[in-house]
């Protein structure tokens, strides 16, 4: 747990109180915060992270985009002072309201009083509520912006790209024309902090990167695609985001495993057409497990639906949120135990927000003794993350009999006719939806 | 009770409801592509584009008017967790 900063890197970039020239008259103006291990309560970090914050200076005025967590203030204040004055800074861009971009923000303004804040069209309830402003005051000089805005510099334009939801509503990009830099805000970010800061340059990244977008973006895949659609296009020199390396060699490459990351993988193996329900289970004396088995068999019934049936006791979480985010539907089944379903379902439903569930359809089941409160708990947990459970779950009291076996087949049969009744096109009912 | 036809475009999925229900409701059970945040009509992530229908929901209240010029809203957006479904309409995420 030593701060790495403790020993000067002798390839070190990123000095005390210098700057750093990342393109001609574009300067990082971040901080580095080595000794951080864990992140936004989510995320862990095995050697830090940086604010990473910028300047662009053109004929016509300087901007600043981003600034940094509030306690690293001094370091950004300083390596601004190493390059510009504050009365030249005209223009503030704010790419991502989350206080760790934002933290040195109401001194920045302090020190800039006449620079205007540029932000997202989603932005500007966010804004408010980070700065609270005064009525007294007088107003916030703000403007907000959406993709193909500009603002110019004299000889340098900054053009905006509208990407929210990467990771917050009011996320947005922002290119600078004449240099071909993108700073991208946490878009292809990483908590990862080296003093030498440059992609080429640095330690083996790849797997904080990776492990960034698996916590931050993957629950927006559909946002990523969309934001990617307006990135692809743009000639790119460097990209600058706010954590982590700046990528200035072969910046294509993470776009290109963004889009990958954001592809469906599952989907493209079993093909479109096909439909997947998975079924887990936990049983102690195999009551549950017998009727996940007859659900299982029920459902298989319908064509063009796979079925997967796996004990939750034999694996762990991760691929199975990875075979969920894929699934269409999902089936728990639990024992009711001291009136709770069993923890094994609890980690596997607080695991589920890193993906998008919304309109999965999601049913319920278990054995149970004389309460049987599991099934119930486990159905409005799946309301509560979005999913639709349109058949009411199935309990059965201790070891299920033949015709409690039937009940589960019926059961499986009508979770796999709610899925095939999705199908696009077709006009369903509210009372289906459950 | 009075149906209304709600289409939500992005995903091509229609939902006979009964008239009254609004937009938030359905969207979410269907998993539509629209966003909820507060679903009290304050954070405006639930902005939603019309497409058709406009005249289909009901009024938007003085504080839903608000939110939606704070979000720089276009002509034919509404909150999904504010507008009520009277008739027929088309929508998608804004
Ligand atoms: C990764 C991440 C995801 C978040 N997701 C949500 C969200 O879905 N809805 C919301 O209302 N706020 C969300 N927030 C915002 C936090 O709730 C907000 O910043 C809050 O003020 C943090 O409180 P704290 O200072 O006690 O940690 C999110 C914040 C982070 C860092
Ligand atoms: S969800 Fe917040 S305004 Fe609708
Ligand atoms: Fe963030
Ligand atoms: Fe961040």
């Amino acid at each position: 747990m030593m701060p790495l900063q403790a020993e000067p890197a002798a390839r070190a970039i990123a000095k005390p109180g210098e700057s750093v020239e990342i393109a001609p008259g574009v300067h990082w103006i971040g901080a580095l915060d080595p000794t951080l291990r864990t992140f936004d309560i989510i995320l862990r970090t095995a050697n830090g992270t940086t604010y990473n914050s910028y300047m662009v200076r053109g004929t016509d005025g300087v901007a600043i985009i981003d600034t940094v967590k509030a306690e690293f203030a001094d370091d950004f204040f300083a390596r601004i002072e190493s390059v510009a004055r504050y009365d030249e800074i005209r223009i503030i861009v704010l790419n991502h309201l989350e206080p760790d971009h934002t933290g040195a923000l109401p001194e920045l303004m302090r020190r800039a009083p006449q620079a205007k804040l540029y932000i997202s069209t989603r932005a500007t309830a966010m804004l408010k509520a980070l700065l609270k402003p005064k009525e007294d005051k007088g107003p916030l000089a703000f403007e907000t912006v959406g993709t193909g805005d500009e603002v110019s510099l004299g000889d340098r334009t900054l053009r905006f790209l509208h990407t929210p939801f990467l990771h917050w509503p009011d996320t947005q990009c922002t290119y600078l024309v004449e240099e071909g830099v993108l700073f991208s805000g946490d878009v292809f970010g990483c908590h990862y902090c080296d003093t030498r800061l440059l992609n080429d340059r640095c330690g083996d990244f790849r797997f904080a990167f990776d492990y960034y977008y698996a916590h931050i973006m993957r629950p927006f895949k559909t946002h990523v695609m969309d934001a990617l659609k307006l990135i692809e296009p743009l000639p790119l020199k460097t990209i600058a985001p706010t954590h982590g390396p700046i990528l200035r060699d072969r910046p294509r490459r993470y776009i290109t495993r963004y889009r990958e990351l954001s592809t469906a993988s599952f989907a493209d193996k079993i093909g479109n057409e096909e439909r997947s329900l998975i079924i887990f289970y936990m049983s102690a004396y195999g009551s549950t497990a017998r009727m996940a088995e007859a659900i299982c068999a029920g459902a298989e019934e319908q064509p063009g639906l796979r079925v997967s049936l796996y004990d939750l006791e034999g694996g762990e979480t991760q691929p199975f949120v990875d075979l969920i985010e894929s699934a269409d539907a999902l089936a728990l089944g639990s024992p009711t135990i001291n009136g709770d379903a069993v923890k094994p379902i609890w980690d596997l439903l607080s695991s589920l927000a890193v993906i998008d569930l919304k309109g999965k359809l999601g049913a319920a089941f278990g054995s149970y003794g004389w309460t049987g409160e599991a099934v119930r708990m486990i159905e409005d947990r799946m309301r509560g993350l979005k999913m639709r459970v349109p058949v009411a779950g199935l309990r059965v009291k201790l070891i299920p009999t033949d015709e409690e076996l039937d009940e589960c087949r019926a059961f499986g049969r009508d979770i796999a006719s709610a899925i095939a009744s999705g199908e696009k096109g077709r006009v369903i009912d509210f009372a289906e939806l459950g | 009770m009075a149906k209304a036809k709600i289409t939500f475009s992005d995903i091509d999925q229609t939902v006979n409801v009964p008239a009254g229900t609004r937009i938030i409701e359905v969207s979410e059970k269907i998993g539509a592509g629209i966003i909820y945040g507060c679903r009290e009509g304050d954070c405006g992530t639930c902005m939603t584009h019309v497409e058709e229908g406009w005249n289909n929901l009901t009024e938007p209240s003085v504080l839903e008017e608000k939110v939606l010029r704070e979000n720089m809203a276009s002509r034919h957006d509404r909150l999904a967790c504010q507008a009520q479904i009277l008739g027929d309409c088309k929508v998608k995420p804004a």
